[in-house]
């Protein structure tokens, strides 16, 4: 067990992991962030999608040890004081189905739109396209994403 | 018209705070506690075998295994419709990836570890995977025991072979019917098998506690049928329903995988064994494909009439269902389907025989459409052939022959309303139907694609569900119902329909997901029948308590009750306008009288639905003399489409869909179901491409070689077009939408293909390789299956 340290949400955090321990099980099983999800296992679904250090990472495929140091946020980041603009614009849209996508989505979306707050409907497709969802279509999910230009862009 | 308050507006979902904030719990987002348990199933690898030996010795020695379980401990069968699946292969194994034995360990990684260690001699047995090969006389027999299972009494399985069901429908005269056409076409077709892809993976959580109750959390659509199976599978463990509790969090995804008992099972009855601990099954991505189930592979074979002005004289039709090695659930596809074949056209003569078959590939069962979209790729392909061999547009074809209110279906019912035609009209009018377009670059061809559709739900005749609707002292509402919110928005619509009936606002509902220890009977969340079943049940018990609240007031006040009513959460008197009375003030605590005694008490509601006049007492030979669904939903659905030549890509520029959903209680809801589904469709003609290797095991149980749409591979241009033809029975004339949704994608688009160039594609699915090496052979007709790679 080695012991490391980062910061999760704007919070320091420490953890006891096993050099294979993987990110996701860290964060997920340690460290009480469910909001992460866990569905392929192997990088090509984005449902465990976080943000380290601003850029949105499969924490399937990292090793927690890799974190160490770094900054964390996930989608109980975004929710602490009140929503940010583009969660208000996917409740807005109705834009999610079962959800399970949801936060991973969020997150690589949030990405997106810190590098790029007015993007045009294929960047939205490019930017996201890795993270799958079985149940919508994509075309709300899109549609709220553009829908934020319309409001304050959130630069968290 | 009624003018409706909350029915038929786009309120916001109820559930979408959850879900964006990460606040949704799903179940292996709860907390379980330091005694959770991990088990790791030991797997066939072979497609059919017998097992000779199993040496479990050697895992149990290893540290922090706690048990090692096998068939023996568990002997038990299980099955929805028919009882032929076993919790764990006894005498032997018939598919790669069947589970044979547990290992239960206080950690994931040394059970998988663990699981290495058990050691099963198999003695292989010639396996069969094509669903026609496996009805030949002497094929190897699957399920030597098929004559002793207990099956529901529409099923009839043939025991020494490997038929667990046929299906057979006679109407008419189908020798006459031929003899009075002018056009016959006949031809084959195949679909293969299709995975769901639930972004959650199946999961499940047994607890035995030391009081003897059994509590499971599952990602399911099916709380209580779960808990009946369970009780049932396992029977000599004498468990009452009461003692057994089903809890169903969020789920990620269901699309049918999720219904019935599959996995679930394996965690219950692990957790028997193990008492005090919570025991964890959760499949990893691969095993999602091949132990749950599968849609099946299905091969059609069609011969169909017509009389040169394009009436449909006679249809005939034999379909071969590979189900897998284990029906129990798949057999009633093949029924349901079967029933409804000829797809919503008005045929006088009628021939169908659906054949559903044991192979040695994954199980096979419900998947969104149920069995509906394998039959839409055929019939419809088939249906536009013939339109265009005679020389009349499809769409006039299918205006001429589609079906209306009144007619009579297949196994003799009146159809029910609907709005087939102008549906129709509708995805005709919005795809330029007619209008012949080119492409300005000459190595592509645009082409349009049409298709109708209808399906009924697939039930028992007697199924039923119920709810309860309770007070809060603010006059907010809980209501408690066991239909499954999947994701089609199902809390939010029957939350509109307690708002519309009693003027509480939505903002003021919550509904509860299920438990079956707190919410009342149903039977399970498939078939696109919970808005209607679940909202007829909820509509009356918020009916009944609005009876309640207006006997209080009449109680207190003696107002005529029939001069009551409700509006913005107030109770008020047509006689007395100046009365208003919150429901805030009363609903708990009562009335004060003028003596300073109360009436009243806190208010609640009850209702449940079943429909009385259903039945499946048809005639095994012709399905003559039932009325075995309820009604049918209908719709059409249109695409316009680019190929490319010389790579075979397709891009869609257009799709284009209608339903009838009677009454649109949330549209936007019924918009998303479209968009959803309908892409979920496409994909299955478009990009999904199973593979099994020679000894039937699945080659891509991954989103790395499974192609699922990405948001690249979208249509440019959705329309979603809503339809409303109210069912006479439906809560406020509503009638289910969302598995219909993806019913007509597949044929659209090989109607589409032929248009643009002139290429029929009669397999599914059609890639741009099937494509590009038609149109580099010069072949007029795709006839490939690749679903099995050969040696």
């Amino acid at each position: 067990m080695k012991k490391i340290s980062f910061i999760l949400n704007g919070e320091k955090r420490n953890a006891y992991v096993e050099p294979n321990d993987l990110l996701v099980d860290v964060l997920r099983e340690k460290l009480g962030m469910h909001s992460i999800k866990y569905a392929c296992g192997r990088g090509d679904c984005g449902a465990c999608t976080v943000l380290l250090n601003g850029k949105g990472v499969r924490s399937c495929i990292i090793l927690a040890i890799e974190a160490d140091g770094q900054e964390i946020l996930t989608v109980e980041g975004l929710s602490k004081d009140k929503l940010t603009s583009l969660q208000e614009s996917f409740i807005d849209q109705g834009s999610f189905q079962c959800g399970f996508c949801a936060p991973g989505m969020i997150m690589s979306a949030t990405e997106l739109l810190n590098k790029n707050p007015n993007p045009t409907e294929e960047e939205v497709k490019e930017g996201l396209s890795g993270n799958l969802c079985r149940c919508t279509g994509y075309t709300p999910i899109i549609k709220a994403v553009l829908d934020v230009n319309e409001k304050d862009v959130d630069k968290k | 018209m009624e003018e409706f308050k909350f029915i038929g507006k786009s309120v916001k979902r109820l559930d979408e705070k959850e879900k964006v904030t990460g606040a949704a719990k799903y179940v292996d987002d709860i907390d379980f506690g330091p005694n959770l348990l991990y088990a790791e199933i030991i797997e066939s690898p072979h497609p059919h075998a017998l097992i000779k030996s199993i040496d479990t010795s050697e895992a149990e020695k290893m540290e922090g295994v706690v048990k090692v379980v096998t068939g023996k401990d568990f002997p038990y069968k299980f099955g929805l419709y028919m009882k032929d699946r076993y919790i764990f292969a006894q005498d032997r194994v018939r598919f790669i990836g069947e589970q044979v034995a547990a290992v239960i360990a206080r950690d994931p990684r040394i059970a998988q570890k663990a699981a290495k260690l058990v050691k099963v001699e198999y003695e292989p047995l010639q396996p069969v995977f094509d669903p026609i090969e496996a009805l030949k006389e002497d094929a190897v027999i699957i399920h030597p025991d098929l004559g002793n299972y207990p099956h529901v009494p529409w099923f009839f399985p043939k025991g020494g072979t490997n038929l667990t069901h046929r299906l057979k429908l006679r109407k008419g005269n189908t020798e006459k019917g031929f003899k009075d056409a002018d056009f016959i076409l006949e031809d084959t077709y195949r679909v293969p098998r299709y995975a769901h892809c639930c972004l959650e993976t199946h999961i499940a959580v047994g607890l035995l506690d030391y009081s003897g109750r059994l509590t499971v959390w599952a990602s399911t659509q099916s709380p209580y049928t779960q808990r009946n199976l369970f009780a049932d599978a396992l029977a000599p463990l004498g468990f009452s329903h009461k003692d057994i509790r089903v809890i169903a969090p969020y789920v990620g995804g269901g699309f049918g995988g999720k219904a019935g008992v599959t996995m679930e099972i394996i965690a219950t009855a692990l957790a028997t064994t193990v008492k005090g601990h919570p025991v964890k099954v959760m499949w990893r991505r691969d095993q999602e494909f091949y132990n749950t189930y599968m849609r099946q592979q299905v091969v059609t074979k069609i011969k169909a009439g017509v009389k040169k002005d394009g009436t449909i004289t006679a249809f005939e039709m034999a379909n071969y269902w590979d189900a897998g090695p284990y029906a129990e659930y798949g057999a009633n596809v093949v029924n349901a389907s079967g029933l409804s074949a000829t797809g919503p056209y008005r045929i006088p003569n009628v021939s169908i025989d659906s054949y559903c078959i044991y192979t040695n590939l994954p199980a096979a069962g419900p998947y969104r459409g149920f069995g509906y979209s394998e039959m839409s790729f055929s019939v419809e392909s088939h249906m536009t052939r013939i339109a265009n061999a005679i020389g009349i547009d499809q769409v006039e074809f299918r205006r001429k022959n589609g079906i209306k209110e009144g007619d009579t279906v297949a196994y003799g019912a009146p159809m029910n309303p609907n709005g087939l035609l102008e549906a129709i009209d509708k995805v005709a009018d919005e795809i330029n139907w007619g209008k012949k377009e080119e492409s300005k670059d000459p190595n592509k061809a645009i082409g349009k694609g049409l298709s109708i559709f209808w399906k009924a739900p697939a039930m028992p005749p007697n199924v039923t569900t119920s709810a309860f609707i309770k007070f809060n002292e603010d006059g907010s509402l809980n209501i408690l119902v066991s239909g499954m919110e999947l994701g089609q928005g199902y809390l939010t619509v029957m939350a509109q329909v307690a708002a519309e009936i009693l003027s509480v606002p939505i903002e003021k509902i919550r509904v509860e997901l299920p438990d079956t220890d707190r919410n009342p009977y149903h039977w399970q969340t498939v078939a696109s029948h919970v808005t209607w079943a679940s909202g007829n049940a909820v509509k009356r018990a918020a009916l009944e308590m609005r009876d309640k609240i207006f006997e209080v007031v009449h109680a207190a006040y003696h107002y005529d009750k029939d001069s009551l009513y409700l509006e913005d959460e107030k109770v008020k008197c047509k006689l007395h306008p100046s009365f208003e009375l919150p429901l805030r003030d009363f609903v708990i605590n009562g009335i004060q009288t003028k003596d300073g005694t109360y009436r009243g008490g806190a208010i609640v509601g009850s209702g449940s639905f079943m429909p009385e006049f259903t039945s499946a007492k048809q005639d095994p030979e012709t399905s003559q003399g039932g009325h075995p669904n309820v009604h049918y939903t209908v719709g059409a659905g249109a695409v316009k489409i680019e190929v490319d030549k010389q790579t075979g890509k397709i891009r869609v520029l257009k799709a284009v869909e209608a339903v009838d959903a009677g009454k649109a209680l949330n549209p936007r809801n019924v918009e998303h179901q479209i968009i959803g589904g309908l892409l979920q469709g496409l994909a299955t003609v478009l990009y999904e491409d199973m593979r099994f290797d020679e000894n039937g095991k699945i080659l891509n149980p991954n989103f790395t070689d499974y192609k699922i749409p990405t948001f690249l591979d979208i249509p440019d241009e959705v329309v979603p077009i809503i339809v409303e033809v109210p069912q006479p029975d439906g809560p406020f004339g509503a009638r289910g939408i969302a598995e219909h949704t993806m019913i007509p994608a597949a044929p659209i688009i090989a109607n589409a293909v032929e248009d643009a160039i002139g290429i029929r594609v009669k397999t599914m699915p059609i890639t741009a390789e099937k494509i590009a090496m038609a149109v580099a052979n010069n072949k007029k007709e795709v006839t490939d299956f690749l679903m099995i790679m050969k040696k």
